[in-house]
């Protein structure tokens, strides 16, 4: 995609986020325009949004990775049992990361240089990652009472009143998009993508790139796993659900190509505080479950429509 | 009898005995009590003479010759078939039932894997039909869903305890158990309604559980129903999470932001709690008082310990899943049920929502799931 193109596209997301914005401040003047509700959506982003960074990479990598959300819930519940909060905050982070990055390395070695398209080595981790969550946590909750981890949540830790989770996504993102704009990593990722087959004759390493787009994958997960430990205090099998049709949603409403070669970390960004915000909007405006559903399949539409629709013209 | 019913006067003409009316009617009752027993016992005196059948008179004393006790009577088979246990509460129930059924040496359980497919589920039991079991105990992930094959199960002539998610026709279980979800919010909305009566333009809100399932909307009606008796109370929003930590705490998370001031709060479940707990903290809020639902251990020590905002919650036991387990054994003994005077067992059993709070919480306590 050309730098001009991108920017239209940004733009369009920009101003499907400034309508929303309008909505808010319109419906609710005094709840939705407030420094604590624009700390909430960044916050209820920040989980989301580091998956999304890891899922866009595997996408422009012409692949997909349907198995965040379990490898979130398997690296959760890892982190909390009894056990391993034994070993503290950085006992339970390390535990977080190295489940992700497990995840990775398998997903990774069985598409990379197994027999398996990625579609169907991401569906069974992601029934095997769920399954062994279950088991792991007994199907109970596993709550976190470990005192260094919890605070990270409350306000006291904030930095300058933002809270540690924000700055965690921002850093995540901003190093996604140095990574994959300026750095031959990028650049091989967005040719593997493209065309495989030519990236192979050019030279490139294809498989050993696309175990790494997997293990960055599995990273984020791991990352995302701890935070939303942090977040909500506890470990639980049910974590992190449809967390990959939401990652791959703001990935193709931010312009990344579904089939590979072409996408980029802001659009993907944007795409996800468009979900949070519209998610905030319901809710302050107490919308009931089945109209907030109806809604957003609506406004998917229409985002994806207003930039087609900026595209051809 | 040393008082008459008839005239239960508190200035009664015995000084020695000034009691109130209450304890005066209970006193009668027990003596009528006895006079039942001494005629029931004389009953069993009598057939022991004319039976040759030995009888220990127990049984005859309680009214009825069958009935189900922990002592080893013939051996049941019960077949166990429920969702998966993904949560605390349905693990919970398998836990009740599984321990519940070890503690009788006649019971042997035949347990299949939780499934929340339903044609899983269907397969699951159709197994244990195959292989005869005397009783099946079926909590289905879906009721409607299930019905056929628990119709199918009765036709095989293997009675069918239905635990909790009902089945669509009453065909398909010879017993459901279950408990009261309209209850739950009916007591929920009570219990809140007595906190805030005196209290003007009270503000509730509501965290409900997955939308889309039939018994969050059973709570939310029974809530709504028991705000009605208080006017003075108004509901300001309600968001509906998914009965996990995580959409408890973001969509509580939410309801704080819209709501910059309420009285009371609603949740549906314990377990989504967690998180919505949680985000309270994080909101630093403590302006309004917190009730729960399911009852959870851990929300049951809160409430022991009255240092949150947490200050009841209200039942919706586990326990079922044992007492279903007692209810297949006596079915498949063919017995009643103890202190009932009843031949069989009831067609259903609906458990009370009993309200847990700080005065009666250790009662409680050793219910408590994890």
């Amino acid at each position: 995609m050309s730098a001009p193109r991108r920017g239209v596209r940004h733009l369009s997301l920009v101003g499907v986020l400034v309508a929303l914005v309008v909505v808010g401040a319109f419906t609710k003047p005094e709840q939705f325009l407030t420094s604590d509700n624009l700390q909430l959506i960044l916050t209820q982003s920040s989980v989301i949004g580091v998956v999304t960074v890891g899922v866009t990479f595997v996408i422009i990598g012409g692949g997909i990775d349907l198995s965040v959300g379990a490898i979130v819930a398997l690296a959760s519940v890892w982190a909390t049992t009894v056990a391993t909060q034994e070993f503290g905050l950085g006992g339970m982070l390390l535990c977080a990361l190295s489940v992700g990055l497990g995840c990775g390395l398998v997903n990774g070695v069985l598409i990379a240089y197994g027999p398996m398209v990625p579609f169907i080595a991401t569906l069974a981790m992601l029934a095997s990652a769920r399954g062994l969550a279950l088991l792991i946590s007994d199907g109970k909750t596993q709550v976190v009472t470990v005192n260094s981890v919890l605070d990270l949540g409350v306000s006291d830790s904030y930095v300058l009143g933002i809270p540690p989770l924000v700055l965690v996504f921002a850093a995540v993102a901003v190093l996604g998009w140095l990574v994959l704009g300026r750095t031959t990593f990028g650049r091989r990722t967005v040719a593997v993508g493209g065309n495989a087959e030519a990236s192979r004759l050019a030279g490139i390493a294809v498989r050993r790139q696309r175990l790494l787009l997997y293990l960055l994958s599995g990273l984020c997960c791991g990352i995302a796993a701890f935070m939303l430990i942090v977040l909500t205090g506890s470990g639980q099998n049910t974590n992190g659900n449809l967390y990959e049709l939401d990652a791959i949603a703001a990935a193709i409403i931010g312009g990344t190509l579904l089939s590979g070669g072409r996408g980029t970390i802001t659009g993907s960004v944007l795409g996800v505080l468009v979900f949070t915000t519209i998610t905030n909007l319901f809710a302050l405006n107490n919308l009931q479950t089945d109209v907030q559903q109806i809604a957003k399949g609506a406004i998917i539409v229409a985002a994806v429509l207003v930039q087609k629709g900026r595209k051809t013209s | 009898m040393t008082e008459s019913p008839e005239n239960p006067n508190p200035q009664n003409p015995n000084p020695n005995s000034p009691r109130t009316d209450a304890s005066s009617l209970s006193a009668f009752g027990a003596s009528r009590r006895n006079v039942l027993f001494g005629a029931a016992a004389g009953a069993a005196f009598l057939s022991g003479c004319t039976s040759n059948e030995s009888n220990d008179g127990k049984d005859a004393e309680a009214g009825q010759a069958n009935v189900a006790d922990d002592k080893p009577g013939k051996r049941v088979t019960i077949g166990f078939a429920g969702p998966q246990a993904d949560h605390g509460w349905l693990n919970a129930i398998n836990e009740q039932a599984k321990e519940r059924a070890k503690k009788y040496k006649d019971v042997t359980l035949e347990a299949t894997e939780g499934s929340n497919d339903n044609a899983q589920q269907v397969g699951q039991i159709e197994t244990l039909i195959n292989k005869k079991v005397d009783v099946l105990v079926i909590l289905p992930a879906d009721g409607k869903a299930l019905t056929q094959v628990g119709l199918k199960a009765m036709r095989a002539g293997i009675p069918v305890v239905n635990l909790d998610r009902v089945f669509a026709s009453q065909q398909a279980y010879r017993c459901w158990i279950g408990g009261d979800n309209y209850g739950m919010g009916l007591n929920a909305g009570r219990y809140i309604g007595e906190k805030l009566k005196d209290k003007k333009n009270a503000k509730v809100v509501e965290l409900a559980g997955i939308d889309n399932l039939e018994l969050t909307r059973e709570r939310t009606e029974g809530f709504d129903d028991a705000l009605k008796n208080y006017p003075n109370i108004k509901k300001v929003a309600r968001q509906a999470a998914e009965f996990t930590v995580e959409s408890g705490q973001s969509k509580m998370a939410q309801l704080l932001r819209a709501e910059p001031k309420f009285d009371a709060l609603w949740n549906h479940d314990d377990d989504q709690g967690v998180g919505a707990e949680r985000a309270i903290k994080q909101a630093g809020r403590d302006d309004f008082l917190m009730v729960g639902g399911a009852g959870s251990k851990r929300v049951m020590e809160a409430i022991k310990a009255d240092n949150s905002v947490i200050k009841a919650t209200v039942l919706y036991p586990p326990t079922m899943a044992a007492s279903a387990i007692d209810l297949a054994r006596a079915l498949g003994q063919s017995k009643g049920v103890g202190g009932l005077a009843e031949f069989e067992i009831p067609a259903s059993i609906t458990l009370y929502s009993a309200v847990v709070t700080r005065l009666n919480v250790d009662e409680y306590l050793p219910t408590g799931f994890k």
